[in-house]
């Protein structure tokens, strides 16, 4: 059977709740530093912050730390047995000599309670050099502050199709970074047990990276450290690469000890120590011709990488490899940079670069098309990819004709075009409150860049009930993976779903994993599940095919039942063939693997087929403005997505609708603020709460939410014949920041540009709809014109 | 020890003088209730309490992380594990469950408790907030989500039904509720008072000048849990009988300072509608059930909500000390950053509104987010209007000084003139230039001024009408 084929009555498919959702609302389900309050001799762990931006260590005197009561140990750089580092770079040092942010640890208290903990780590006194700091990017790039590679992505000659160009403008464009605010912040929990084995407790999206780099902390082999995650409290990238130096840490505290150690960030920590998604810097050159299509796209990003290099560089290539979203540009050069600063060390966020990419076209194209005469959903769609085309980076863009489908059927669904006119004639009616209506599309590339991360391995046991225990080595962070995993061995060993449970994420099950990352995990863990599956099935129906006298091809699993091709009724229960196969000394496990296949990557020439397909989709919003303030609410979103053929139609719409609350929340709320003054307080975050850095709340949901998946959307080659959902759906919400700019742009005369700050708040759209009903606003903030040359 | 009934069993559980509620319980190996954020925001800690209302009680949602567990001595307290179980779910757990409510799960035993709070709020009733069964969706909106971007626990709530006979929160409402008990409790963080009278409590403020009075505490327990604050002595106030009054006069309204936001909020009803308009914005329900006037003004923040409409309103504080009771003018109460001439020994009694009301009423809150946002600028207006002229223009301003203003200048530039867009445009830039409107991470000082500005123009602009009429 292919892998995509769906059998009848089959798990996958099947809208299904998540498979701990039970446990959710009972609040049953154990999160990492649930586990701690179960341990006897806990030690809690609390960090010596810098409150320099920038400062060499000249000495720290743990000694005072030593005589509050609680206190156990201080843990220094001095302590570390094996390489003092938490990347995978070797620019994070985890006990630093030079501070590089506000909140960088310089050591940590170990002590009985978190309070003690707490006491001791204000008692700690620690000298400092002050050094001289870059905070904002601007600042960074006036400095010619830069880390890791450069790279360009280059297709014809930007010269040549500027010249073709009818209409040529050129811009300048700065969009925030965004917190991922997972509910539950870092945590881990070590302990050492009795041969030895350092075993954490770990809230990661990649345990194999957390286990790799405590072994090289403390000096051991990978094999004497393993990391569980039994479940996070959401990550978005958040918990890729930051949480491998907070285990490293427990880890040692453990080693040193031989008392369990709880390391757990608090909101404050967590927002003042992790890295968020990256802000960029965009200056770009475009050119179209008489109708409006692209000649060239000249551009140069610079994003945020903060204080150490992180991902930075793949965020970087992603954002390069979606600088063209939808569009086929015919001559491309972008070039990518990052700024080194001193905050918090930028690293993965959903999309992971893309949709930073993705929102300096859109944004271009928004502010661009009132010149070029064009409505934008008409200039969007005229420069769709067409059947046939490739990226600037050489990709066939397979399946573009989705594009167009899915465009057509929303316009349709969303009745657009009517709700247009409504539009119009509802601003025409009211003076001081403006609703705009915008249409955006996304295409987004799934695999990792990194080509060798694109494997996985999966470990599944068949026992002799007949029941079945499923390993493998993505971890569940609320996006319904485990359920999706279910799904798929349930499906590939035709048994019902009641049969098969899943066994929590261990580095000691399934070894050398990726990071549950880049919406890979379905689709990399599904193969590898599935083919684990498949190998068990072969073998047992060479069992069922003896006694059933049919060939092996012939038989046919479901529903836990085993039957010749054609003749269920003359089928007997898998668990009998399970017991039969069993006592023939037939292997009843298997270790499954997959690699994405037809994977090539040049990463210096920035060419190659990164992505095994892309995702598409649109979004239709429509939102209401105040003229007097700047507020706007959403009064409608409809949103079509393609997610292939789903495996859980109700995680999928999950995912969907909550990837464009939150990109809705980094477009027009969620705003990072640092303190950039030359004051005491420089290189502070000064939004490190959550009564300071607000999420979209309940009052943020659209009035009236319409979500659903392209039908008829087979992905031929990926676990029966789904497409990976995780990031795509958040860069949905470009259609909201475009909706806000058209209402904006209907307080002024037709047919002139609005600029609109990311993220787009109510101030600032005031200051944008201030500026198009007054021809010279005062000192309103903000981007640069994008006019004709 | 602190003594608790939890989910039905009577528990002791060990305290200091500043352990949350959210602390003892997750030692207790209830960890369904999570810490998110620590200051009130998020909702992962929700949990319900039985409050007394009339004979009974009424179940009320509150956040576990700022709730000192001394102050519950002798509470009744309920968690998502007491509701249901995977076998047994409570409704609230079921609808949320089969629907796709929970993801990443971390937020769902706090939004669990809130949705099991409005189902089991006894006025609840088909039609009420536009909704089938009267779920007041907004009853979530202290609850954080960062996966499923709501819809599907809004369908959740739109799915209750009512509780079935033998539900046994909803007989427990018929019961009279525990009383809130006499506390003295000395650990080494301090000492805890509840005091049963307001002399004895008066009395402890007379000998600890520097004591932390605690009402709902909703804004020292964010300072416990964020900046390790702690008080040598805490006073919790919220008991006595003298400071829970509520009287509706001809001529005054008495608003007791430590009733909650949320039991003003059902008792005025439309009786003020300029509060009616502003409970809504004011945080989140779980903040308003624990949230009071007294404390909002004790605290006195020039960003507190409560200062421009209760200064729009001409409202009077009383004032209770060793010496009795005296009556302070709202508008001179504030005397500097968080200084009010309020002494060390009183308290905050009660707010006293004079009646008959001003008609022409509005609050104008720009935060960034649309509900539970700390305010930018905030603005109260109270107008009084004879024959299309205005002859009273009361102006409270948050956000804009080291204090809450009254906006004199602007009120006296309204005041004898007629309601017209020219005289709202003349007051108006007299307003944007009211106070010292900072730049912070909330807005730029400019966007500040601008909003005082624009904001009497959207009032005269939304009752122009009244005028003609």
């Amino acid at each position: 059977m292919s892998g995509h084929e769906v059998p009848p009555g089959a798990a996958v498919g099947r809208a299904l709740a998540h498979e701990s959702a039970a446990l959710h609302v009972t609040g049953q389900a154990l999160y990492t530093d649930d586990l701690g309050v179960r341990m006897a001799g806990l030690l809690h762990a609390w960090p010596v912050g810098s409150p320099h931006a920038h400062a060499r260590v000249l000495n720290v005197d743990v000694s005072p730390a030593l005589s509050v009561p609680g206190v156990a140990r201080v843990l220094t750089r001095a302590d570390v047995p094996g390489v003092n580092d938490a990347g995978v770079k070797g620019d994070e040092p985890l006990f630093p000599e030079e501070v590089m942010f506000v909140g960088h640890a310089v050591c940590w208290v170990l002590a009985d309670s978190e309070d003690a903990a707490r006491q001791g780590a204000a008692a700690v006194q620690v000298t400092y050099e002050p050094l001289p700091s870059l905070i904002s990017l601007r600042e960074a790039m006036d400095a010619s502050s830069f880390q890791g590679a450069q790279s360009t992505l280059r297709r014809g000659d930007v010269t040549v199709g500027l010249a073709q160009a009818a209409h040529v403008f050129e811009g300048e464009f700065e969009l925030g970074g965004q917190e991922h605010f997972y509910l539950e912040t870092h945590a881990s929990l070590a302990h050492v047990d009795e041969s030895g084995q350092v075993f954490i407790q770990c809230s990661t999206q990649h345990p194999s990276e957390t286990q790799d780099i405590t072994a090289h902390v403390l000096g051991l082999d990978a094999h004497a450290v393993t990391v569980q995650c039994l479940r996070m409290g959401g990550g978005f990238g958040g918990k890729e690469m930051q949480p491998h130096g907070f285990a490293a840490v427990a880890a040692l505290g453990a080693v040193l000890t031989g008392r369990p150690v709880r390391l757990r960030l608090n909101r404050t920590l967590d927002l003042t120590m992790t890295g968020k998604r990256h802000p960029f810097h965009a200056a770009w050159k475009a050119g179209f011709d008489a109708d409006g299509r692209f000649t060239a796209l000249q551009v140069q990003l610079t994003s945020d990488g903060g204080w150490s290099l992180d991902l930075s560089e793949p965020v970087m290539a992603r954002a390069l490899c979606h600088v063209d979203n939808a569009y086929f540009i015919p001559h491309v050069e972008a070039r990518g940079r990052i700024a080194r600063t001193n905050k918090t060390s930028q690293t993965a966020f959903r999309g992971f670069g893309g949709p930073q990419g993705m929102l300096v076209v859109e944004d271009l194209l928004g502010r661009v098309a009132p010149l070029l005469g064009l409505e934008g959903h008409e200039l969007r769609q005229r420069n769709f990819y067409r059947p046939g085309e490739c990226t600037p980076y050489g990709q066939p863009v397979r399946h573009a004709e989705r594009l167009e489908t899915i465009w057509t059927e929303l316009l349709a669904s969303s009745d657009f075009h009517a709700r247009r006119d409504q539009v119009a004639a509802f601003n025409a009616a009211n003076e001081h409150v403006k609703r705009g209506l915008a249409v955006t599309p996304v295409k987004f590339g799934i695999s990792f860049n990194f080509t060798a991360y694109n494997q996985a391995g999966a470990l599944v046991h068949v026992y002799k009930d007949g029941s079945v225990l499923v390993n493998h080595g993505g971890t569940e962070m609320g996006q319904g993976l485990h359920t999706k995993m279910l799904q798929v061995a349930a499906t590939a060993l035709g048994v019902p779903l009641a049969s098969v449970r899943l066994a929590p994420t261990r580095t000691d099950k399934v070894p050398n994993t990726s990071a549950t990352a880049a919406s890979s995990g379905a689709d990399l863990n599904g193969g590898a599940v599935k083919d684990a599956c498949d190998q068990i099935r072969a073998r047992l129906a060479e069992v069922a095919a003896g006694r059933l006298a049919v060939h092996p091809d012939d038989v046919r699993f479901e529903d836990g039942r085993v039957f010749p091709l054609g003749h269920p009724g003359r089928g007997f229960p898998f668990r009998e063939l399970v017991h039969d196969a069993y006592h023939r000394r037939t292997q009843l496990w298997a270790a499954g693997f997959y690699r994405t296949p037809g994977l090539h990557w040049d990463r210096e020439a920035m060419q190659g087929e990164p992505f095994k397909y892309f995702s598409y989709g649109a979004s239709v919003t429509e939102v209401e403005l105040d003229g007097f303030t700047g507020a706007y609410r959403v009064l409608r979103a409809d949103l079509l997505h393609d997610v292939g053929d789903s495996l859980s139609p109700l995680i999928d719409l999950g995912q969907v609708e909550g990837g464009y609350l939150q990109g809705l929340g980094w477009l027009t709320l969620e705003e990072l603020k640092w303190d950039e003054s030359t004051g005491a307080g420089r290189g502070r975050l000064l939004t490190q709460a959550a009564s300071t850095y607000k999420l979209p709340s309940l009052s943020e949901l659209p009035a009236d939410f319409r979500a659903s998946l392209l039908r008829q959307a087979t992905e031929t080659g990926v676990v029966y014949g789904s497409k990976a959902v995780g990031e795509p759906p958040l860069m949905l919400a470009i259609s909201a920041r475009e909706a806000i700019r058209a209402a904006c742009a209907a307080f002024g005369p037709p047919g002139t540009p609005t600029l609109l700050a990311s993220p787009a708040t109510p101030e600032a759209a005031f200051w944008a709809l201030h500026a198009a009903r007054t021809p010279s606003p005062p000192d309103a903030p903000r981007a640069t014109e994008g006019v004709p040359t | 020890m602190v003594e608790l009934k939890i989910n039905g069993t009577a528990r002791q559980l060990p305290s200091a003088a500043h352990t949350t509620l959210l602390a003892a319980l997750r030692a207790d190996g209830l960890t369904g209730c999570k810490e998110g954020c620590a200051e009130g925001e998020c909702g992962a800690c929700a949990v319900l309490v039985a409050r007394a209302d009339g004979a009974g009680v009424r179940w009320e949602s509150v956040n576990a992380c700022l709730a000192l567990l001394p102050a519950l001595d002798g509470a009744e307290v309920v968690t998502s594990e007491g509701l249901g179980t995977p076998g047994a779910l409570h409704p609230a757990q079921e609808e949320l469950a089969v629907r796709g409510g929970s993801q990443c799960g971390y937020c769902t035993p706090g939004f669990v408790v809130s949705l099991a709070a409005e189902y089991l709020r006894p006025e609840r009733t088909p039609g009420e907030h536009g909704e089938a069964n009267g779920f007041d969706v907004h009853s979530l909106s202290g609850n954080l989500c960062r996966c499923t971007g709501y819809r599907p626990i809004v369908d959740a709530a739109r799915a209750l039904g009512t509780p079935v006979e033998g539900d046994p929160l909803a007989a427990r409402r018929s019961q009279p509720a525990p009383s809130a008990r006499p506390t003295r409790l000395e650990a080494a963080d301090g000492t805890f008072h509840r005091p049963p009278t307001l002399a004895e409590a008066l009395a402890l403020l007379a000998a600890h000048p520097d004591a932390r009075v605690l009402a709902g505490g909703t804004d020292w327990g964010v300072d416990v849990n964020l900046r390790r604050a702690r008080a040598s002595v805490t006073v919790a106030v919220d008991a006595l009988p003298e400071l829970r009054a509520f009287e509706t006069g001809r001529e005054v309204i008495r608003l007791g300072a430590a009733l909650t936001l949320s039991d003003l909020e059902r008792r005025l009803g439309d009786r003020v509608p300029l509060l009616q308009a502003w409970f809504p914005q004011f945080a989140s329900r779980l903040i308003r059930n624990s949230a009071t006037l007294g404390g909002n003004l004790g605290t006195a923040s020039p960003i507190g909500d409560s200062p421009p409409v209760l200064l729009a309103l001409d409202a009077e504080l009383e004032l209770v000390g060793p010496g009795g009771v005296r009556v302070v003018p709202l508008r001179d109460y504030f005397t500097g950053y968080r200084q009010t001439v309020r002494a060390p020994g009183e308290l905050i009694q009660a707010v006293r509104i004079p009646t008959p009301l001003a008609p022409v009423t509005a609050f104008h809150k720009i935060a960034k987010r649309r509900f539970d946002d700390i305010s930018s600028v905030a603005v109260g207006y109270a107008l009084r209007l004879e024959g299309g002229v205005v002859t009273q223009a009361r102006i409270g301003l948050g956000g804009v000084a080291a204090t809450p203003l009254r906006a004199y200048e602007a009120e006296a530039a309204l005041e004898g003139r007629p309601w017209t867009a020219e005289t709202a445009r003349r007051a108006a830039r007299i307003l944007g230039g009211t106070g010292t409107p900072l730049s912070d991470h909330r807005a730029s000082a400019g966007y500040r001024a601008a909003m005082l500005e624009q904001s009497l123009l959207k009032v005269h602009w939304e009752t122009r009408a009244e005028v003609t009429a």
